[in-house]
């Protein structure tokens, strides 16, 4: 009863919302090519969403200058989804069959990429995920331009077994689908390397868990057999402050037992005081503190597009900002903003990153990205402490779980398949949901 | 390989460091010549992490007067090199430039431009090698506090070639406090290294009245060994555990506590709107929500024109926050809910409207991000207490809930305000009749509740984060704690935040944090089929009316 009228509030609300915003750029519809913006503006994930609307519509605005895509200006048809997994699916529907737009850039969660993704199948559109997510998956329509585990979770273990010495890990996370399947590569990746079943502790919370006393009672526990131990976090969103704030409170220093964070970035640290937290790690493939020409001239353009110049930049907008170009670059090769050439033209293409660097789309539809380790310094940014020597390219079907080591992903024609068994020889099916 | 090396190198310090203590005459004459200090100093910017360690072991081995101020600005992030020609200093953020100092004689440096110069990088190795050169170089220093984290760093680097160094501070050593600690260090030093086994039972003895869990980090490796050190170390380590065992049933009830009372600071303005009034105020939460956003903004207030005053900054903000939070709630009162009396329904509906309309004002407003609301100095960090770790945080807010209660109980049986409150929602004609403006006291009863949500949501912005999603996290819960407790009885909301909190904490180590919670859900729908007016029920006929 409750979440039902909630629903229909929420429903409502964002329908009006998003009515309005899409509503007021209609002008010369002719001569525009339309791309939707599906982040949630309002809901529990606004907090991280909002920023990457913002940054598609710089993104955007900057094209815009440099004259748009093949002659035609761009024109950014923003919906909010209000964080309801279900109205992902129904605005992104929308954007597609009434918006008529040539490539929808959007969802954060696992749970909302789920959700729109039969649509973008059914309906043969593009979208560009710009979050670092499971893994496990591959679609024709989708580009998958965030991390995929080993673009982050098996490096970040790698590094604090062989620099920090960690031989027992607390596996910590919010209890849904990315964390569970992450863990699961991870606890397979360290069994294989040898760590027993005993010096592995998994915990799972519930989303926006705020009382962590038992936990960070329960790793200072765990971390006093003896061994040196360290907490591998896919703890997401809203349930991050008051971890931090309960580990910093109970003395737990990152000497001690470091905590290596996979949602944790720039953004998050925003509301926190992070002088007790210095040394605690994150992985990604992009920090603010990357010191690179690229880097620097696109936080001077962001400071001066969205006005404010405190205004942190993180992974997921550089994410966006890659997965923006490509497409870019993709239409104009193909002369056309039609799903099919897309889909052709875009494998192989290579844009710059942030990081002095370049990404490329890998006909898995996963990208080229090099994997940063960075401690928590006491003004809020990262120090990167450990870079990967080369590129590492997006492993769409985990190598340590048995279900999927056999599988890879081409969308190239002739194989142009998503789950093809190298064993039995056979393609699976476009898509499997776990 | 690598860590021969370093204990070879710590050796040779300990061998530096007792000259430069025995002799400091003759130690400048002894220690190394200044080029050769300058290009350990220059080999801190080191192209990778392990250079960087040499020359922290260099510097300390070196025993230079400054060597521990160059190596807590390397610690700190202090210590920069010039990116033209490699020359290291220590800097101070200035504008665009950094102050620089130079390393070595400490003489002022002209100030460098930022762009020119970078960090030189730590990782958390680097800094336990730093803490452990740090705590060689500063154990015989004059600062009690110096000593006490030299102390600290030896325990927890374990170096058995610390050992001699810490017979030599502790023969010095006047402060009990400060000697204990050196003692253990001494210990966990003795179990590290290759001492007679006798040694080593007396050192697990020692360990063994110390801090629980950390003797039990130090001797759970030895617990393995053939013969009487791992005896010893089974038998101290079985018996920490019969101790840990005891604590941690009084941890689990005070770890309950601590979570009644947020919940009981959540709850306890929803005992008052729902509980006294009856109306299904499903934006309570977005009142809490507001309270901590008035935090925040007071605190930004005194940073910018009251620096002196920020410790104090939540205590300012608490009236602040009851009264914004407060006048929200009346002018909701007055503005929507009076109109909806006696339909539940639609009280239901348009409060929950009120809470979108609120979240996404505050989104508008302050962004969709966390905003950062600071702790003072007296409610961060912890303390041990036996074998817990208390957090002051969260000690602070069992006592501020409790006090919270307590002042609202004597508002309600006290003053007059309570009286006519009290009269209203017992008999709301009668009391009409008796000459009290009913409307008035609902408004102000409404504005009461929402008030002291505001309040709770100074303290909850200490524990939780501070966005627009705030009171969503807690309106489910706040429900919860008031029909359990029993509505209408504020004696029932104290009891029910508490049983369900400590609750909470027993079933989460076995059972986990999200199936302990579904089992208290459980548990809560299954006393409500029983006893559905909850743990107090009101009786009489104000009930039925």
């Amino acid at each position: 009863m409750f979440s039902l009228t909630a629903r229909f509030i929420g429903t409502f609300a964002a329908a009006a919302m998003g009515a309005t915003l899409a509503l007021a750029p209609a002008k010369a519809a002719e001569d525009t090519i339309k791309v939707g913006i599906l982040h949630s503006l309002s809901g529990t994930m606004a907090i991280s969403e909002t920023t990457l609307k913002d940054t598609m519509l710089f993104l955007i605005d900057e094209q815009n200058k440099k004259g748009g895509v093949l002659g035609k200006k761009l024109e950014a048809v923003v919906v909010d989804p209000a964080s309801d997994w279900p109205l992902f699916a129904e605005k992104a529907r929308q954007l597609i069959e009434q918006d008529k737009v040539a490539a929808v850039f959007g969802c954060w969660t696992s749970s909302s990429r789920k959700s729109v993704l039969p649509v973008f199948e059914e309906l043969n559109s593009l979208l560009f995920y710009p979050v670092q997510y499971e893994g496990e998956e591959s679609s024709r329509n989708v580009f998958y331009t965030g991390a995929a585990p080993n673009q982050q979770a098996i490096p970040a273990v790698d590094y604090l077994a062989k620099q920090e010495g960690v031989e027992r890990w607390v596996l910590a996370g919010t209890d849904y689908v990315y964390p569970q399947t992450t863990n699961k590569i991870l606890k397979a990746y360290l069994n294989a390397k040898g760590v027993k079943d005993e010096d592995i502790m998994i915990n799972y919370t519930p989303f926006g868990h705020s009382d962590w006393q038992t936990i960070v009672s329960d790793i200072k526990k765990f971390g006093s057999a003896g061994k040196k131990t360290a907490v591998v976090s896919t703890i997401n969103g809203d349930a991050n402050v008051p971890f931090y704030k309960e580990l910093a409170n109970q003395g737990i220093k990152a000497e001690d037992i470091p905590v290596v964070a996979f949602s944790v970035g720039e953004e998050e640290l925003a509301g926190l005081d992070t002088k007790p937290l210095v040394g605690h790690l994150a992985a990604w493939n992009y920090f603010e503190s990357v010191d690179s020409d690229a880097n620097a001239e696109f936080i001077k353009k962001w400071h001066a597009y969205i006005k404010n110049d405190k205004r942190v930049t993180n992974d997921p907008m550089e994410a966006t900002f890659i997965g923006f170009n490509m497409w870019v670059k993709a239409v104009e090769a193909a002369g056309t903003t039609k799903s099919d050439a897309v889909i052709d033209s875009i494998v192989g293409v290579s844009v710059p990153n942030l990081s002095g660097g370049y990404a490329a789309m890998m006909p898995n539809h996963h990208i080229t990205k090099p994997v940063l380790i960075g401690e928590v310094q006491a003004d809020g940014q990262f120090d990167i402490v450990y870079r990967t020597p080369g590129l590492v390219v997006g492993d769409e079907w985990s190598d340590y779980l048995p279900g999927s080591k056999d599988l890879i992903s081409d969308w190239r024609k002739p194989l142009s398949c998503g789950n093809f068994n190298v064993v039995t020889g056979k393609c699976g099916g476009a898509t499997k949901t776990n | 390989m690598w860590d021969c090396r370093m204990s070879l190198s710590r050796f040779l310090s300990i061998i530096a460091i007792f000259g430069f203590c025995l002799f400091p005459a003759v130690a400048g004459a002894q220690g190394m010549d200044d080029a050769k200090l300058t290009s350990l100093v220059q080999a801190l910017a080191g192209d990778n992490f392990d250079e960087t360690s040499t020359a922290v072991s260099g510097l300390a081995k070196s025993a230079a007067p400054r060597a521990a101020a160059i190596l807590n600005a390397l610690s700190a992030g202090d210590l920069y090199v010039s990116k033209a020609d490699r020359s290291v200093f220590i800097g101070m953020r200035d504008g665009s430039d950094y102050a620089a100092t130079d390393p070595l004689s400490g003489a002022k440096l002209p100030p460098v431009p930022r762009n020119t110069a970078e960090k030189i990088k730590v990782n958390n190795r680097l800094r336990r090698d730093i803490a452990a050169a740090i705590g060689g170089l500063t154990l015989m220093s004059g600062d009690a506090a110096e000593r006490r984290s030299a102390a600290e760093a030896i325990l927890k680097n374990r170096d058995p070639d610390s050992i001699a160094l810490l017979d030599q501070a502790l023969s010095s050593e006047k402060d009990a406090g400060i000697k204990l600690l050196m003692q253990r260090a001494k210990a966990a030093a003795v179990l590290n290294s290759s001492a007679p086994d006798d040694m080593k039972i007396a050192a697990i003895a020692e360990i063994k009245s110390g801090n629980g869990r950390e003797a039990l980090g130090l001797l759970t490796p030895l617990a393995g060994v053939e013969g009487p050190v791992g005896q010893a170390a089974s038998a101290a380590i079985s018996s920490i555990n019969a101790e840990l065992e005891i604590w941690n049933g009084i941890q689990n009830v005070i770890y309950g506590l601590s979570l009644g009372s947020v919940l009981l600071l959540a709850a306890i303005g929803l005992a008052i709107t729902f509980g006294v009034m009856g109306v299904i105020n499903m934006a309570h939460g977005e009142m809490v929500m507001i309270g901590a956003y008035t935090t925040f903004v007071v605190q930004q207030i005194i940073r910018t024109s009251m620096p002196g005053l920020s410790e104090y900054s939540l205590l300012l903000a608490l009236p602040a926050a009851f009264l914004v939070s407060g006048a929200i709630g009346v002018v909701i009162e007055r503005g929507i809910i009076r109109f909806l009396y006696g339909r539940p329904l639609e009280t239901l509906l348009a409060t929950w409207g009120i809470s979108l309309v609120l979240q996404q004002a505050t989104r508008s407003w302050f962004g969709a991000s966390n905003v950062q609301v600071g702790s003072p100095s007296w409610m961060s960090g912890s303390f041990d207490a036996g074998m817990l770790t208390l957090t002051w945080s969260r000690l602070w807010i069992i006592v501020f809930a409790l006090s919270v209660f307590a002042v609202l109980q004597l508002v309600l049986k006290k003053t007059m305000l309570g009286l006519r409150m009290r009269a209203v929602t017992q008999n709301r004609r009668m009391a009409s009749s008796m000459g009290i403006r009913t409307p008035w006291v609902d408004a102000l009863t409404f504005g009461l509740g929402s008030g002291i949500a505001g309040i709770a949501g100074v303290a909850l912005s200490q524990i939780a984060n501070v966005s627009p999603n705030l009171g969503q996290g807690y309106i489910i819960d706040s429900f919860m704690v008031v029909v359990f407790g029993g509505v209408g009885n504020l004696w029932g909301t104290l009891v029910g935040a508490m049983s369900l909190g400590i609750a909470n904490k027993f079933l989460e180590p076995f059972a986990g944090a999200v199936l302990g919670k579904i089992l208290v859900l459980v548990l809560i729908i299954l006393f409500i089929q029983k006893r559905p007016r909850g743990l107090f029920a009101l009786k009489g006929r104000a009930i039925e009316a």
